[in-house]
């Protein structure tokens, strides 16, 4: 069984349909990105995944964990500019959403967020200001707390914008990695020649809707075309 | 010494301290997380809520105090709202409200009991004003907000970073909210009988702004909030005493000069 299985979904944005019938899967060790132009409906079908309150229709499926345990990396927002908080706290805070009290991270919380930020590099750093770093280590740390919060798949919202081309090609090297290493990555994306290269699946918001492996999408544009 | 001694033998004055050292650490820590979400007019409109519940309650003859605080957390969760609702700016919001209010309390008073100490000291705060009552009011309500804040920091702190984050990974942000208004409301409306409703705000934002000068860490933010507040009321209130000026405003003015300070210190700091 899928991962996730999203069947005849549609969502509506302040009364209106966004997307209808939509339909896709999202697969053990998947690597699926979403594509489609501004407005199509990419920020409200992922909204509609996360449990966000967006009215919808269909049904939307999740094999053994819950909406809660998506690693989600948001756009950064305007007020995370001069926050005051180390490296270790925005991690940490992946695991905000468990337990009743947040009195402390417990041990086990603790060991987790240190292997994920050895895993991006981010361990001499940790005490460091958030709002003192690059942008591309400031996406690493958002991506490091998604993991803390993530069981088995992470949800990329355009991980790349906004990032100078070393920085970018560092993130999706560390994307990659962390997919060869049994996770399962959605990428909301605007980057198309990067979907075709690394990606496993395409879903494309458009009027016309696509959902296929990447090879079957070449195929689909090609004849677009 | 003489000095101290003297002022600390008036049992006034030591209702003062005491409710005002309580009161200073509930609104820096509630301060930190207004500010970090660009909140900070909240404590002011709510003030203004505050002062014109407590002249419609003096006009009824109903205890302005308790009278005040249902109404101004009302107030609270509706300007937050408000700040959610994308149609009318929350900033905007505030502003309003916070005129209508003051604008009814005053006619109220007018019309009533005319403009007299009472309103005085509610407009500019007293430290002769506090009663027992208020003093149990604002040693629960801190002891409250100081335990809400500890027990559930790693919450608050996640849902202050990143509220969209914070609702996927299952925290409930809209009760965090809810509680930081209820706590800010019930903090204004005590901080009023001493800070006056014309300056209580500053007592909310001016600690978390001074921290952020020297802090880059948010547990170090927090502390430090607290304990310039508390440094900048106890020197506030002996200028108030010494000169014979209004507790408020020698407050206001002692944390003024604390932001200073601390804004040249970050700046050195980071050269």
């Amino acid at each position: 069984m899928p991962l996730i299985t999203v069947e005849n979904l549609s969502s509506f944005y302040e009364g209106k349909k966004v997307f209808e019938n939509l339909s896709f899967t999202v697969e053990d060790d998947d690597y699926l990105c979403i594509l489609g132009e501004n407005g199509s409906g990419k920020t409200t079908l992922m909204k509609t995944v996360l449990g966000f309150d967006i009215k919808h229709t269909g049904s939307i499926k999740f094999n053994g964990f819950t909406n809660k345990e998506i690693g989600w990396l948001p756009q950064k927002t305007q007020h995370q500019k001069d926050f005051p908080a180390s490296v270790k706290e925005v991690v940490m805070s992946g695991f905000a959403g468990g337990g009743f009290l947040g009195l402390k991270y417990n041990k086990s919380q603790k060991n987790t967020a240190k292997k994920n930020m050895e895993l991006l590099g981010l361990i001499d750093i940790a005490e460091k200001s958030f709002s003192e770093l690059s942008g591309g280590q400031q996406q690493k740390v958002l991506l490091c707390r998604a993991l803390c919060a993530a069981k088995k798949v992470i949800l990329l919202d355009e991980p790349v914008t906004s990032l100078d081309e070393s920085a970018a090609e560092e993130m999706y090297g560390i994307i990659k990695k962390l997919n060869d290493s049994g996770m399962a990555v959605i990428m909301i994306s605007h980057d198309v020649m990067h979907a075709i290269n690394h990606s496993k699946h395409i879903l494309r918001l458009s009027n016309e809707i696509f959902f296929g492996t990447k090879d079957e999408y070449q195929k689909y544009i090609a004849e677009d075309m | 010494m003489d000095f101290l001694i003297e002022f600390l033998s008036y049992p006034f004055a030591k209702r003062a301290i005491v409710v005002g050292l309580l009161l200073s650490i509930s609104a820096a820590l509630l301060g930190v997380n207004l500010v970090l979400k660009r909140f900070s007019m909240l404590g002011d409109g709510l003030s203004h809520v505050s002062f014109g519940a407590a002249a419609v309650g003096l006009a009824c003859g109903v205890a302005p105090l308790q009278f005040s605080i249902p109404i101004v957390i009302v107030a609270a969760f509706l300007l937050l709202r408000l700040k959610q609702n994308s149609k009318i700016n929350g900033d905007a919001a505030t502003a309003i409200v916070s005129s209508s209010a003051l604008a009814v309390g005053i006619t109220v008073a007018s019309l009533t009991t005319g403009m007299n100490t009472d309103i005085n000291n509610y407009m500019f705060g007293s430290i002769l004003a506090l009663g027992k009552s208020e003093v149990i009011i604002a040693t629960v309500s801190s002891a409250v907000i100081t335990l809400v804040y500890v027990l559930f920091y790693q919450k608050i702190f996640s849902c202050t970073f990143d509220e969209d984050f914070s609702t996927v990974t299952g925290v409930r942000v809209r009760r965090y909210n809810a509680i930081i208004a209820i706590l800010t409301a019930v903090t204004v409306v005590i901080g009023m009988r001493i800070m006056g409703a014309l300056l209580i705000s500053s007592i909310i934002t001016f600690p978390a702004l001074s921290s952020m000068r020297i802090c880059k860490h948010y547990k170090c933010t927090v502390i430090a909030a607290a304990i310039i507040s508390v440094v900048s009321f106890l020197f506030g209130i002996l200028l108030s005493f010494a000169f014979d000026i209004p507790a408020g405003a020698a407050v206001v003015l002692t944390n003024l000069l604390a932001f200073f300070v601390l804004s040249v210190i970050g700046r050195v700091k980071k050269i």
